[in-house]
């Protein structure tokens, strides 16, 4: 039988404000345990949370990039439980009336083909502290640092239909929060992760099957690993007659499976209700204005602006835009070089992306600015070097030996140009290597790289490759 | 110096009388003589009293003294109070030591009032004759077999003992206005928003307001002015300036519209109580008032409508005491399920767990529409009564209580009975209007208060129209026998 697989993600991004939703304490990740936590972090008696302006600014921001409605009234509500890291032994959340609702975002997939994933809703919520379990002698720790964090829940409809597509719409949101400067996108910290809910259903059958819910999966390889993981676990069991029960499934990364945390029936009843120590979340008409103000030109439209004025394939466009970051860079090295836009592309996306990936370096990190590649590729166009020598130019520049110029002053890099040098070096290789001088016109046309080599070899690679060919092929034809 | 009102003391003060150090330390004495009887306090703050009372004196002496600069007054020990044990009248909160001051506190603080101590009070706010207490009953100074009422029984045994001249309460069902009622003084329950809650432990959040407690009106003025107004910290403070009551406390009422609602004189209300209420509504009469019967026809759903709320969100509000940070925390817990069991159910009474479980019911899946939803539609019938009473009327008036104090134990084995004495004053707090409570005469030596009721944000008339009255007659200024000297 032929299943398709049906995958809808949660998303929780971590909004980048200074302070938390409800309180004055500091977000920063990484302090000391509990150093971040005020008596609202703490859940101490009689304190009341007071909501924070920034984050319903972020997630309007979103909603509108998002093409969503942004409700003009929404309400906190409280979902109940316990939990030690939890500690007002609720969570504050929004519920029936979230503040963003109705959106959707594109997806491109493999086959250049542009898919519409709905996003059913988004909502304001503070983050939980963490629980630890090690290093306290069979106790537990607790540190409410992160507790109070601001997060944004995104909720996609279920219109995701493989592990490729979950990664590419996660992928893809996670460069809009980054360039909408609402989330750090840091996972490793925590600050994207993601809940996906996937189920399986024979192909062409319209009622969903059962769902898992996975949790824990902070990289976009262990949310592509544990959907493949869960697909191949439900399509066998139902093979073997087994049926899919509706659970929450927790994903190991170090064995590359899933398993069960609890099963429905165990779940929480979390007995949401309106929070009364908050009033609804009224949004006016200024406050979207403001927000819609303040929103940067977007991924797909960058994109499709890189296309244009840039002559860029989608494909080379779509890698530059991937980050607000690496748009702005390669837009500067365009601006400071002057050359084609294409081959500042190829150095942006080639030996740059070689470099940052090879340091582990952010773009924002990299030691060669827009301003060095772009005084390099200058020094391409204007024939001071070959494309040859820009290669160790620009390793130069990135083992911090300075700028272009300053690199090829000091290593006398600069490309030999005054032909009657290069007919002179040309006449001294034709002089040494009489054998292959005859081979070559007896017809053994491949010897030419031979020469090429032998001149530039002289040269030390400096001479312009340009007039060796027309120079060489000139003496040997001569 | 103990028969003194606030503004009679204040007055004192400002003449060099006497110091805030002189009063300060007669009313710490009478306290220690005298609240042995009575229970009213949990915790007496004697070296802190006399710092503030050192620290006034010297603000009297520079010229820079507010209204209630050097006035001793207590704090209702459902207050954080920065560095004082805090306790919410609870085992569970018995070893907490408050590291923050609620904006109530603070606000006493700034004016340069002086804290003698924290009053007893029923668990967590829940009851109605401070018999929940984990630190044990308080007594009324008019009869110690009788309860003071509750949840604030302490502030008012202690001020209608004379112990202090002035205390803070909160009210989530009439835990101001019924023990003001029942020991004989004088308390307001602001409107919902008017009191910042910030530090204030939550009960039922959408009910809660902390209002003063004191033996006259002039003084509740005084020390509302100092509470009141808008706070950054708490979401559900009315962002409206606060008048001053005192300004317009002298203020003619001839003319003014007195409502009663009929609802609040049928059956279940005391005969006598009756009676002591009729002869007061002549007194406003006299005063020139006109007096009309109205309806309140939704009177019946406040009872059944406040217990589905307000248990709905003290079991959400009372989840953070789970013994893992602050609190009570049972010996030696084998897991965390057990921690959590063991250290909810030994460190909370039985009125409090009762109400967790009404309000985790009450908010359960497959029970929310038919309980907590509907509630709150009631909810709006309830405030729809009073918003369409204030187009006809100025003032409400009627009953605080449908009896004078009852005795200790009296009602303790059936809860519902213990609910109904809240019947006329639950209302209030679901309409979040304001209403106060002000002595008016006895049954059998035990007071009677009168409940009036005022329009959104109409504090000051309510204050107003209970001076007048106290002006007029010297129920107020009645004491207990054996608290006179």
């Amino acid at each position: 039988m032929e299943w398709e697989v049906v995958i809808g993600l949660e998303i929780h991004a971590q909004l980048a404000t200074k302070s938390k939703i409800f309180s004055g304490a500091a977000t920063a990740y990484g302090a000391e345990p509990n150093t971040q936590a005020c008596t609202i972090d703490l859940g101490m008696p009689g304190v009341l949370p007071v909501l924070n302006r920034e984050a319903v600014h972020m997630a309007a921001k979103l909603g509108l990039a998002i093409g969503a409605e942004v409700a003009r009234r929404s309400v906190f509500a409280r979902k109940n439980y316990f939990y030690p890291d939890l500690p007002k032994g609720y969570q504050i959340s929004q519920y029936e009336l979230p503040v963003v609702a109705n959106g959707h975002l594109n997806i491109e997939l493999e086959e250049g083909i542009t898919k519409r994933i709905g996003i059913t809703r988004a909502h304001l919520e503070e983050d939980a502290g963490k629980s630890l379990h090690e290093d306290f002698h069979g106790m537990s720790g607790i540190d409410l640092n992160r507790a109070g964090t601001p997060l944004l829940e995104i909720v996609s409809e279920p219109d995701l239909r493989s592990a490729k597509e979950a990664v590419a719409y996660m992928k893809k949101l996670h460069s809009l929060v980054r360039y909408l400067e609402i989330c750090d996108g840091n996972m490793q910290e925590g600050s994207f992760r993601c809940d996906a809910n996937v189920s399986v259903r024979p192909l062409g059958q319209a009622a969903f099957g059962t769902r898992a819910e996975v949790k824990n999966l902070n990289s976009f390889r262990f949310v592509e690993k544990a959907i493949e993981y869960e697909v191949t676990r439900q399509i066998a069991l139902i093979e073997s007659g087994g049926k899919v029960v509706q659970e929450t499934r927790l994903y190991d990364p170090d064995k590359g499976e899933t398993r069960s945390m609890r099963a429905k029936e165990e779940a929480n009843d979390y007995r949401y209700f309106p929070d009364p120590d908050l009033l609804p979340l009224v949004i006016d008409d200024a406050f979207v204005a403001a927000a819609r103000a303040s929103l940067p030109e977007l991924p797909d439209e960058k994109k499709q602006r890189f296309v244009a004025d840039y002559g860029l394939s989608n494909y080379d466009a779509g890698v530059l835009t991937a980050t607000r970051e690496l748009g702005d860079y390669y837009e500067q090295v365009v601006k400071c070089s002057a050359v084609d836009a294409k081959l500042a592309a190829n150095w942006v996306m080639g030996d740059l992306s070689a470099a940052l990936n090879k340091s582990g370096k952010e773009i924002g990190e990299s030691t060669v600015s827009a301003e060095m590649l772009g005084g390099m590729l200058k020094r391409i166009a204007d024939d001071t070097i070959s494309g040859k020598i820009a290669k160790e130019v620009f390793e130069a520049m990135w083992a911090g030996e300075g700028d272009a110029d300053a690199v090829i002053e000091k290593k006398g890099l600069k490309q030999i140009t005054d032909s009657s040098a290069i007919e002179q070096i040309i006449d001294d290789v034709i002089a040494a290597n009489p054998d292959n001088v005859a081979a070559y016109r007896s017809g053994k046309d491949k010897l030419f790289g031979f020469f090429v080599g032998q001149v530039m070899k002289a040269t030390g690679g400096k001479a312009n490759p340009g007039q060796v060919n027309e120079l060489l092929k000139q003496k040997l034809n001569g | 110096m103990h028969d003194k009102t606030i503004a009679q003391l204040a007055a004192g003060l400002a003449q060099r009388e006497f110091s805030s150090v002189e009063l300060t330390t007669a009313l710490l004495a009478r306290i220690k003589a005298r609240d042995g009887e009575l229970n009213a306090f949990i915790t007496v703050t004697e070296e802190l009293a006399l710092a503030q009372a050192q620290a006034a004196d010297q603000r009297i002496q520079a010229g820079s003294a507010a209204p209630l600069t050097g006035i001793p007054l207590a704090q209702k020990d459902i207050f954080c109070t920065n560095g004082v044990k805090t306790s919410c009248g609870s085992k569970m909160l018995d070893n907490f030591i408050a590291p923050y001051d609620a904006t109530v506190v603070r606000r006493f603080n700034e004016a340069g009032a002086v804290m003698v101590g924290k009053t007893n009070m029923d668990e967590f706010a829940m009851g109605s004759s401070n018999e929940t207490s984990f630190y044990g009953p308080v007594k009324n100074p008019w009869d110690l077999a009788a309860v003071p009422g509750g949840s604030s029984g302490g502030s008012a045994a202690a001020v209608a003992a004379r112990l202090v001249p002035g205390a803070t309460g909160t009210d989530t069902g009439g835990s101001i206005r019924q023990p003001a009622a029942l020991c004989g003084i004088t308390g307001i329950k602001p409107t919902y928003g008017r009191v910042s809650r910030w530090g204030m432990i939550a009960f039922a959040s959408s009910l809660d307001q902390g209002g003063p407690m004191a033996t006259t009106a002039e003084d509740c003025a005084l020390m509302l002015e100092a509470m009141a107004g808008f706070d950054t910290r708490d979401s559900t403070s009315a962002d409206l300036p606060v008048p001053s009551y005192q300004a317009t406390l002298a203020n003619d009422i001839k003319g003014l519209r007195i409502g009663l609602p009929k609802e609040y004189f049928g059956e279940g209300l005391d005969p006598a109580v009756a009676k002591v209420i009729e002869q007061a509504i002549d007194e406003y009469r006299r005063l020139g008032a006109e007096v009309v019967e109205i309806s309140l026809p939704n009177t019946h759903l406040a009872v059944p409508t406040y217990y589905v709320v307000a248990p709905a969100e003290c079991s959400s509000n009372l989840s953070r005491f789970d013994g893992v940070r602050y609190g009570y925390r049972c010996e030696a817990p084998k897991n965390l399920e057990d921690l959590y069991k063991r250290s909810r159910g030994e460190g909370f009474g039985p009125e409090v767990q009762r109400r967790i479980m009404i309000g985790t019911y009450a908010l359960s899946a497959g029970y929310y529409d038919a309980y907590y939803l509907k509630a709150q539609k009631l909810r709006h019938l309830i405030s729809d009564d009073f918003k369409r009473a204030f187009t006809q009327v100025d003032v409400i008036m009627g009953p605080t209580s449908p009896t004078v104090a009852f005795n200790i134990g009296e009602k303790t084995a059936d809860p519902v009975t213990m609910y109904l004495s809240d019947i006329y004053t639950i209302a209030v707090n679901l309409a979040g209007v304001p209403g106060m409570s002000l002595p008016v005469g006895f049954v059998e030596g035990r007071p009677v208060g009168m409940q009036l009721i005022g329009n959104y944000f109409d504090e000051a008339r309510l204050l107003n129209v209970a001076h007048k009255f106290q002006q007029a007659t010297d129920w107020h200024a009645r004491l207990p026998e054996a608290f006179k000297a």
